[in-house]
């Protein structure tokens, strides 16, 4: 516990400060398809709230919102989402990630396109802050390493 | 329209993806039963080698195959390209992979205890990434590919040896970032005077621009980047400690099939993103490659003799091997080129077996200095029969794969009237057999004071079945090396060097 751990000020900063970062996050991942932004942008920004509460209310209250096994289930799921996804336009008659082809509305591919790149774009976003965090534990508790099975 | 109809024009991509799947998968599939990554690794990488061997029969049957990712046009989207030369090394990259992943499972058990998840993860992502710097026809997305390869290689070298390991790993990082980032540069070069980045594009493109000083500082970048991820002799001083420090699994892979790749790729920047002519003549790239390779294959094999620990002196004979490859594609004509070639498909199989060997010794006695191996010729002999086979495919044995591709190269040293390069070659077998001969003498022929009690006492199966094939292979190969040199390498070198590149 350092000092600035225990600051009231920093302490109550942190807590009303993250829910918007974490918010700001989620619009940046879903503003990717139509403007700048994106999944991994979007990616960065919520790993690094999480990474920004553990740092202040410390790395064992960090491991108990995202535990390091739901961590490495969340960074397989958001890739299996973004394969799946691309899968899924070969098993609909379309070239690997080719959106247009998936016949969600069959009048209007452009539309479908849009959607499951923001689709993709959620799924980069699960993977790309999961490894985040779980490289910042990963480097932050030396310990864990012989406890491992 | 059957199942399989629907789903072969995917299977270029699938080469690519499938792995990637599998690799992200592993984590989930080692949190339901920390046995079963194992299985899910060999029955990855068994579907990716039925791909790849249903790709290369494609396309020695029909003609080179375009995949479109995206559905977008080439020059503007990704597009993936197999030819014979990179069907054949595809299928080269998953049957090691296969081997290797079969051979993993008693090795990891005892080398990188409770970390074997994270490895299979992070070998289907490296075969992922060789895959795709093989598969791709489009030079960024090359460089992607590079990336998650060099990555994931240095994530498994710093598995190794405690200490040494991550030492070797870092150097390896700090040394192959250099390459990457020349890679770079020359792929921002040549996408600054082009506006594209599609490979069959630029070979159309360069040609009216070959005078201009940015596309020869680009040739330059690329030949002295893949000059290091390739370990060619004076840029090679990552590779001795990176192979010897990682674990034995990943010691086979990496020195199986990264440099390989590496040299796949100096193959098509040469003569499919530039064209022959201005490789051969313009600026005599391919001149200054036959020499730095002769100058490898020496230097490599003489530093292999001063070496005691195993992993080591295979390490060293790779230089020297890498050698053999890039030499045979600097001589630049047909015979030289097939024999360059072949030595892909040849120093993959015998050195990945070779590195399996030391891998179930290290595994048995623990031992890795090569002046211990007194008797192991009766403690383990099937083992030890496979490295025979593999070392003699090494020296050039004729009835093993590494004579044909030495005999290539020697007439195609002779055609090109470079005799000195006969002499290397020559000279170079000899050294071979001096420091492999060393390693025969204690294993067969030693005085086994200290372990005259010794029983008999193989490796695993799992660990023999693999080693076996690959030693088998070699000698296959060695007395048919009819199949691969008529099918693919014939129609491949006559591609690349008559009508300037692969079409």
């Amino acid at each position: 516990m350092s000092r600035i751990q225990e600051s009231v000020i920093v302490r109550t900063v942190v807590r009303i400060m993250v829910p918007f970062i974490l918010l700001f996050a989620l619009y940046v991942i879903m503003h990717g398809a139509g403007g700048p932004g994106g999944g991994f942008q979007g990616g960065v920004i919520f790993g690094a709230g999480i990474i920004l509460y553990a740092m202040i209310y410390g790395i064992d209250a960090g491991k108990k919102k995202i535990s390091d096994a739901l961590d490495r289930i969340l960074a397989s799921t958001g890739l299996t989402i973004y394969a799946g996804t691309g899968l899924l336009c070969i098993i609909s008659g379309g070239m690997l990630l080719q959106y247009g082809a998936v016949p969600l509305l069959p009048d209007n591919p452009a539309e479908v396109s849009k959607y499951l790149i923001d689709f993709v774009e959620i799924g980069i976003g699960i993977t790309v802050s999961a490894v985040m965090i779980s490289l910042f534990f990963d480097v932050s508790s030396p310990e864990s390493e012989e406890a491992e099975e | 329209m059957t199942g399989f109809e629907l789903i072969a024009t995917h299977l270029p991509v699938l080469a690519v993806v499938l792995p990637l799947i599998a690799g992200f998968l592993t984590p989930i599939v080692g949190w339901i039963d920390r046995r079963l990554p194992w299985y899910w690794v060999i029955l990855a990488m068994f579907v990716v080698l039925l791909v790849t061997g249903n790709n290369l029969m494609t396309v020695i049957n029909s003609g080179t195959i375009h995949y479109k990712l995206g559905g977008w046009d080439p020059p503007y989207g990704i597009e993936y390209v197999i030819d014979l030369l990179n069907g054949f090394v595809c299928l080269i990259i998953a049957f090691i992979g296969l081997m290797v992943a079969i051979y993993s499972k008693e090795s990891l058990k005892r080398e990188v205890p409770g970390k074997t998840t994270p490895f299979y993860s992070v070998f289907l992502l490296l075969i992922t990434g060789l895959m795709g710097m093989t598969i791709t026809g489009d030079i960024f997305n090359f460089y992607v590919f590079l990336e998650i390869s060099s990555l994931t290689a240095y994530a498994l070298i710093a598995m190794g040896d405690r200490g040494d390991g991550v030492v070797a790993s870092f150097n390896y990082l700090i040394m192959g970032t250099v390459a990457a980032s020349f890679i770079l540069l020359g792929i921002g070069y040549l996408y600054a005077v082009t506006g594209s980045l599609n490979m069959a594009d630029l070979q159309d493109l360069l040609p009216s621009i070959y005078e201009s000083r940015v596309v020869l500082a680009a040739l330059a970048f690329f030949m002295v980047g893949f000059s290091i991820k390739v370990g060619l002799f004076p840029l090679h001083a990552w590779l001795p400690d990176a192979y010897t420090h990682a674990p034995s699994t990943a010691s086979a892979v990496i020195a199986g099939l990264m440099t390989k790749v590496g040299a796949y790729a100096m193959i098509r920047f040469m003569f499919s993103v530039f064209t022959p002519v201005f490789v051969i003549d313009m600026t005599r790239m391919a001149d200054i490659l036959a020499w730095a390779a002769a100058l490898a294959i020496v230097v490599g094999s003489v530093l292999a003799i001063a070496q005691s620990d195993i992993k080591r002196m295979l390490a060293y004979s790779s230089i020297s091997q890498i050698g053999y490859i890039l030499l045979g594609i600097g001589l630049v004509n047909m015979i030289g080129v097939q024999g360059g070639l072949l030595h892909i498909l040849n120093h993959a199989l015998m050195k990945c077996a070779l590195f399996l060997v030391a891998g179930a010794i290290f595994y048995r006695t623990g031992i890795r200095n090569l002046y211990q191996f007194q008797g192991l010729g009766k403690k383990m002999p099937v083992t030890m029969t496979v490295f025979l086979i593999a070392a003699l495919s090494m020296i050039g044995v004729p009835g093993t794969v590494g004579f044909t591709s030495k005999w290539y190269l020697a007439l195609g040293s002779i055609a090109a009237e470079h005799w000195i390069f006969v002499f290397i070659i020559l000279l170079s077998s000899l050294l071979n057999i001096v420091y492999f001969w060393r390693v025969f003498d204690n294993i067969w022929f030693g005085h086994p004071h200290e372990i005259e009690h010794l029983q008999r006492d193989e490796a695993p199966l799992s660990m023999l079945v693999p080693m076996v094939i690959l030693a088998a292979l070699c000698v296959f190969f060695g007395l048919f090396a009819y199949y691969p040199l008529h099918y693919v390498l014939e129609p491949l070198s006559e591609a690349l060097l008559g009508l300037g590149g692969v079409p």
